[in-house]
């Protein structure tokens, strides 16, 4: 896909000013429905630039995986743990915001002082263009063969994993008495195991 | 600086861009009180770092596309952390009844 440069500057300056101001608001939102919303809206805008780098496969990727997937994932956790709760105010919240906020600042200014005193090797070679998918492919089924494997492993373990960590531990009977348990005592008002007690 | 006035994009302003993202993942990863949003700028710093893989891959390494098959990968590895992310974080609400961060200090020294 080859577009007009100033075409490519402007679809950049839009895309980049959704991720900058989206970002903020994921992590500066006190709703966090909202946040898990504008969340996939970046992740929209992302594989918008990497349509933009001519990267038609990652960007199909990104929004299968990202949007269908990671937030639809993220929604469905919302909605399980959405519990109204007022946090108790802790204490020095305004320093330790101030603190961490130094530090992103200086990781922020590192890193745009790596990026513009770095003299890239720019112009690269010629790029593939829309080959791009054809040249991943190759990757994958040659020399990232085995990463590709492993990621299939992964996967499968993430997956499995998963199930485990999320499941109730329901029985049909009681080990204690051999009676049929009360099905509505599992679902709803298990004792929680964890919860602080209150002090004596 | 001097693409700029041509107009197309120079690649520092990818770097730029995916350092914001990744700065504001970093600082909603300390600040975050609630767990779900935890994981959320996590994904937001995978994000940062792909558009960075992303741009290096389409400006500097043009015919081998090296840096989109990490991104593939990163893309793999992200989905399986959210995963088992949320996963965790039932289990974990299902057992303390909160999802405040504060709270789970069982490991707190």
């Amino acid at each position: 896909m080859t577009i007009a440069a100033s075409t490519q500057l402007i679809c950049f300056l839009v895309l980049g000013a959704v991720i900058a101001i989206g970002g903020l608001g994921v992590v500066l939102l006190s709703n966090i429905v909202y946040s898990a919303f504008l969340l996939g809206g970046v992740f929209m805008a992302v594989a918008g630039l990497y349509l933009l780098l001519n990267a038609s496969f990652v960007a199909a990727a990104q929004v299968l995986v990202y949007v269908g997937a990671v937030n639809v994932l993220i929604l469905f956790a919302i909605m399980l743990v959405n519990k109204r709760e007022d946090l108790e105010p802790i204490k020095g919240l305004p320093t330790r915001r101030l603190l961490s906020g130094g530090v992103c600042a200086g990781l922020f200014a590192l890193l745009v002082r790596v990026a513009f005193t770095t003299p890239w090797a720019v112009p690269g070679p010629e790029a593939v263009g829309e080959g791009a998918t054809v040249r991943i492919g190759e990757h994958l089924f040659t020399d990232y063969l085995l990463p590709f494997e492993l990621a299939s492993v992964l996967l499968l373990m993430a997956m499995i994993g998963a199930i485990v960590l999320a499941r109730r531990d329901v029985q049909a009977t009681d080990l204690g008495t051999g009676q049929s348990a009360d099905q509505g005592l599992i679902e709803k008002s298990r004792t929680p195991l964890l919860v602080d007690q209150p002090p004596a | 600086m001097s693409e700029l006035l041509n107009g197309s994009v120079p690649l520092e302003a990818y770097l730029l861009l995916a350092a914001v993202l990744f700065c504001t993942g970093v600082w909603g990863l300390i600040n975050s009180r609630n767990a779900v949003r935890v994981l959320m700028s996590i994904e937001l710093m995978l994000n940062g770092v792909n558009i960075n893989l992303m741009a290096f891959s389409s400006y500097v390494d043009g015919d081998l596309i090296r840096g989109q098959v990490f991104a593939v990968f990163v893309i793999t590895v992200a989905a399986a952390e959210a995963a088992v992310g949320l996963a965790i974080l039932l289990s974990l609400y299902r057992n303390r009844v909160t999802v405040d961060m504060e709270r789970f200090n069982l490991l707190r020294w």
